[in-house]
């Protein structure tokens, strides 16, 4: 990459003349080149997918988790440095336990986004350490139904119907445009989310991927788990299938 | 701290070790008795700290093994001392999908354990590396809980019962499992200990001889539920403090013909026990006169 901010880019302590702080925009570029992550919030929940990319065939396939879950209906999925997801990750659920022990209700999807987006923020503000080299997908069912959030590492915290972070977020987002994610069931949004990651998955640049698939909806009765093996094993078919379409069908 | 002492010098290291914060009644290196006095305003010393006498109480909790599973019984009531005053309460609860626990004894302690014990449960769940707690292993948990909270002076007024069963790999013949059932009591004290049959509170004296003379190995899902039925009645006769809405609640794994087994856990909704206090021939002991109107 080239040095665009030289001299202003050394420490988050610094503005650049034109207002920006360029360690966080570092800092969204370790996202940027990490593998994607998407979410979908549908009518009756959260899905999750991400892009794991496998750098090594000695690697056993579930572990280097992308997707957690935080509290029991909660789900988060990172994407950039996966070990200051991890972080995040530790300080969601220790949130979450808290705010269990104070108000005796579990946390609220809102509410405990807001939390890690502080907990970034503060990040950006010293020269003494560096911003969160990543970005979290948290999504959940609570009373309010359905919901999904984005935290960057600039600690902005925004709600979405449809997010995607990582290298393919481009084409992912372009993707998920397309889709009417407000009528969709969840059963149908996984086999969407695996395609989503089959069509923006580069086979030029990284060789394999693991996909993870995670959901919270009603028929997990509201708690965050991975997708069953049968129905991500149809939903992996069916992205492959579809890819295979594209590609020949674009020849 | 200690590590900067030499530890030859059995002196330097005495004076480091009394000089730091140690619990009352506690042992010095020479296995001397020290702070024998507990600080004032200390919770050990303060009943203002910590807790000393049971207020609102749960009785006894019954629990017998049959084959595959464990079958447990409490009544819903916590009492205040004499009072009968929380008529519909679950003394008996889940932990997981495969651990069920009876408590008696201070009912917001049970409480506190609860939170204690979800907590644990969602720790484990999050983890997500294929394992999960087993009804051991919460047991063993729990035991550690009591003991060091009877060791500060400040425990938690239960008696536990724990019951669950575990699906544990046949280390001879890969592939095959075998269900282990746990049955097993905490105190107060931290005493635990695990048996096929379990009786606390009252129910250590009056039920446990009747569930020793009915345990036999391999007996029935039905056979435990009678001798649970039979024993929980005589429980509601002859406890002054324990009532007639009961609670059976169950464990274990419902074996198919040739089939894995099906893991079962639940806890059924309370029912009135009937009982009979007619002054009955049976009763009595002897025949009472016909003529007589008086019963």
């Amino acid at each position: 990459m080239a040095s665009i901010g030289t001299g202003y880019d050394l420490s988050s302590t610094t503005y650049s003349p034109d207002g920006r702080i360029f360690q966080v925009e570092y800092a969204h570029k370790a996202v940027e080149n990490s593998g994607t992550a998407i979410a979908l919030r549908v009518k009756d929940g959260v899905v999750f997918a991400v892009e794991k990319i496998v750098v090594s065939k000695m690697l056993e396939p579930t572990s280097n988790r992308r997707i957690h879950t935080v509290d029991s209906h909660i789900g988060m999925a990172i994407s950039g440095l996966v070990a200051d997801g991890r972080q995040l990750v530790n300080r969601g659920r220790s949130e979450a336990t808290q705010y269990r022990d104070f108000y005796g209700i579990p946390i609220t999807g809102k509410v405990l986004a807001e939390r890690i987006s502080n907990f970034i923020q503060v990040y950006t503000l010293y020269g003494v350490v560096r911003p969160f080299g990543c970005a979290v997908l948290v999504g959940c069912v609570d009373k309010k139904g359905p919901q999904l959030y984005m935290v960057d590492p600039s600690g902005s915290c925004y709600g979405y119907y449809g997010c995607a972070i990582g290298k393919g977020t481009r084409a992912a987002k372009t993707e998920l445009e397309k889709l009417d994610l407000a009528n969709m069931t969840a059963r149908e949004a996984v086999k969407q989310a695996a395609r989503i990651i089959y069509s923006v998955h580069d086979d030029v640049k990284d060789k394999s991927f693991v996909l993870e698939l995670s959901w919270v909806c009603e028929e997990t009765k509201n708690l965050h788990q991975f997708v069953p093996d049968e129905l991500k094993a149809a939903a992996e078919e069916e992205a492959k299938a579809a890819k295979d379409r594209e590609e020949s069908g674009g020849d | 701290m200690f590590n900067q002492i030499p530890f030859q010098d059995p002196v330097m290291f005495k004076n480091a070790f009394l000089s730091s914060p140690t619990a009352v009644g506690s042992y010095s290196p020479s296995a001397e008795c020290i702070n024998l006095k507990a600080k004032a305003g200390s919770y050990e010393e303060d009943p203002r700290k910590r807790t000393t006498d049971p207020i609102v109480t749960g009785t006894s909790v019954l629990a017998i093994k049959y084959e595959g599973g464990v079958m447990m019984a409490a009544d819903t009531l916590a009492s205040y001392g004499s009072l009968a005053r929380y008529r519909n309460v679950q003394r008996i609860r889940t932990i997981s999908n495969n651990t069920l626990i009876g408590a008696g004894g201070e009912y917001s302690d049970f409480q506190e354990i609860m939170l204690t014990l979800d907590d644990l449960v969602r720790q484990d769940e999050n983890a997500n590396d294929g394992h999960h707690l087993q009804p051991k292993e919460f047991f063993s948990y729990l035991t550690r809980v009591m003991y060091n909270r009877r060791n500060k002076f400040d425990p938690l007024f239960n008696q536990l019962v724990l019951a669950g069963v575990s699906k544990v790999r046949d280390p001879v013949a890969p592939n095959t499992s075998t269900t282990q059932v746990f049955l097993g009591q905490v105190d107060y004290n931290g005493t635990y200990f695990e048996d096929n049959t379990i009786a606390t509170g009252y129910g250590a004296y009056i039920a446990r001889p009747l569930l020793r003379k009915a345990y036999k190995p391999k007996m029935t899902e039905k056979e435990a539920r009678d001798v649970l039925e039979d024993c929980m009645r005589v429980m509601y006769y002859r406890d002054a403090r324990a009532l007639n809405r009961v609670q059976f609640a169950r464990v274990g794994v419902r074996r198919e013909e040739g089939g894995s087994g099906e893991l079962v856990l639940d806890i059924a909704e309370p029912i009135e026990l009937k009982t009979e206090w007619r002054h009955t021939e049976k009763a009595l002991g002897y025949p009472k006169p016909t003529d007589d109107s008086s019963g």
